[in-house]
């Protein structure tokens, strides 16, 4: 007798559990708000991005056109497959001793995963993710770019 | 009767008068069965095409995405573009298979569903075939299927198609039981294996109400069982993805793959409509007794439309089921068959015939 009795409320169990189920699936089928999906090339204005996307390495610039890289080569070091290149040259400053200065920031978008390691590592905050995600061009050469903007120079005070 | 303006039996009748007065009987018979066979075949692709819409449209849903929406307004045309794409895809020989069967396979199946569906009443005159042994017609013919999947799986000279078909095989035959004797439930109530008999049985109200517990139990396991048998939902291991690639029809390409797709969407279609037909009322509107204004204001309504919406409605459960449920394995699938379903069958099939025999149904 037992066992019948369990027999029936394991299917019974069993068909309210299914129930359940399909009340998590038909309460989404009719609330249409619920859909996640961006429609993107119609919402392109008011896309917003979250704050953890990484879209591509920009350096950070101010109204000044100053940056903070000290040309020191932390970030190319720590690159896992070579997507950044720094070129510098040595100036003298004013005080008359011999410093290294950026001359070229070059970035390869096109070999870059996007591991954010160069702006973890940049002891002086010079880099950032940018939030752009619309890379596609027609010709590879448009991926390379140079980081520093022409005529920018070096923040005061960042090499102390 | 209201029914009179919706009735298309005067209708059929004038073609087939038509036909028989200008010619001979052979002739008007052939002449009968390509016009047939013909509308069927032309029901058969729109509809299968929209249910693949539909399917895609109500899992979007319920998964919060948007489904398909390129394609024309929400994306209406796109199984349209799918078909003119499996069309013009090229169709791969496959080394070492056994070709005649291999190119036999795909028709076996689409022929099963397409036989099916010649028995079913769209509306009242709208029906191909009325059979006295209508049920046992469809029962009969739906489980050729079966064959074709078997032959695909076989002929194909793969492991994977061979264990998805034996699969699919040892479904099948088993689930063909439950949903055999779910609807034996109903004949016994009906008193009749003609369609016609049963849906102008259900004039006074639906076999789902007037049978009431032991109907609402076989309702319950013909879905279930129906589910099953069409290798869908939570029970398509004959064709699991991510196990089997695609099962049996893994090595097929363009159009005959393209026949399995569409005879699998045709098959829950004809299963819905056996679902709204006998348990329903198929396309007799609904009834209740002692509401006079009510009865009236539903005889005003199509038949083939009402037929159209309690289809819809059970395949949309059909639909639910398969994106709600996990896949079960092989062993859980034949537990609840033989230890579950087909107990509880045998049992409800006692209680209808006691419940008849009372005459305690309504």
């Amino acid at each position: 007798m037992k066992s019948i009795i369990n027999y029936l409320a394991e299917i019974f169990r069993g068909v309210y559990a299914l129930y359940q189920g399909m009340k998590v699936t038909g309460y989404y089928f009719i609330h249409p708000r619920q859909i996640v999906t961006q429609q993107y090339p119609e919402n392109r204005k008011k896309l917003e991005m979250f704050e953890r996307f990484k879209g591509e390495v920009v350096m950070i610039h101010d109204e000044n056109n100053h940056h903070r890289c000290t040309a020191c080569g932390i970030c190319e070091m720590n690159c896992p497959n070579g997507s950044i290149e720094i070129i510098s040259r040595t100036v003298i400053g004013e005080d008359g001793k011999k410093k290294k200065e950026i001359a070229k920031h070059i970035y390869h978008l096109g070999m870059c995963t996007f591991c954010n390691l160069c702006v973890k590592t940049c002891p002086s905050n010079a880099l950032k993710m940018d939030q752009t995600f619309e890379h596609a061009v027609f010709d590879r050469g448009k991926l390379t770019k140079i980081l520093n903007r022409p005529g920018s120079a070096l923040m005061k005070g960042v090499d102390k | 009767m209201k029914f009179d303006i919706y009735d298309l039996s005067s209708f059929t009748s004038s073609i087939d008068e038509a036909l028989m007065s200008s010619m001979s009987p052979f002739w008007a018979v052939t002449i009968e069965m390509i016009l047939i066979g013909v509308a069927i075949l032309a029901f058969y692709a729109v509809v299968g095409l929209y249910l693949v819409y539909a399917e895609r449209k109500i899992c979007a849903f319920m998964q919060c995405r948007v489904g398909p929406n390129r394609v024309g307004p929400y994306g209406f045309f796109q199984t349209i573009a799918d078909l003119i794409k499996l069309l013009l895809k090229e169709l791969i020989p496959i080394k070492n298979a056994d070709k005649l069967l291999f190119n036999i396979a795909p028709f076996i199946v689409i022929i099963a569903s397409f036989m099916a569906i010649a028995a079913i009443p769209f509306a009242k005159g709208l029906h191909a075939l009325d059979f006295n042994i209508g049920v046992f017609y469809v029962i009969a013919v739906s489980s050729m299927g079966v064959i074709g999947i078997l032959i695909a799986g076989w002929s194909s000279n793969n492991k994977y198609s061979l264990i998805g078909a034996m699969r699919s095989g040892a479904q099948i035959v088993s689930y063909e039981l439950s949903v055999g004797l779910s609807l034996i439930t109903i004949v016994i109530l009906a008193g009749s294996l003609q369609f016609s008999t049963i849906v102008e049985a259900q004039r006074g109200g639906w076999f789902l109400f007037t049978g009431h517990i032991p109907a609402i139990i076989a309702f319950l396991v013909f879905l279930v069982a129906s589910t099953a048998e069409t290798n869908r939902g939570p029970f398509d291991l004959a064709e699991a993805e991510s196990e089997l690639t695609a099962g049996f029809h893994t090595e097929y390409s363009g159009i005959k793959f393209a026949f399995f797709f569409l005879a699998e969407y045709m098959n829950m279609f004809i299963v819905a409509s056996i679902a709204a037909t006998v348990f329903l009322g198929g396309w007799m509107p609904l009834h209740v007794g002692g509401w006079e204004m009510f009865n009236n204001i539903m005889d005003f309504i199509s038949p083939f439309f009402l037929y159209a919406c309690k289809t819809s409605f059970v395949i949309f459960i059909i639909i639910l089921f398969k994106w709600t449920f996990p896949r079960l394995r092989i062993d859980q699938l034949l537990t609840l068959e033989w230890k579950y379903l087909l107990p509880i069958n045998l049992f409800n099939i006692i209680l209808m015939a006691f419940i008849v025999l009372k005459g305690w149904h309504f």
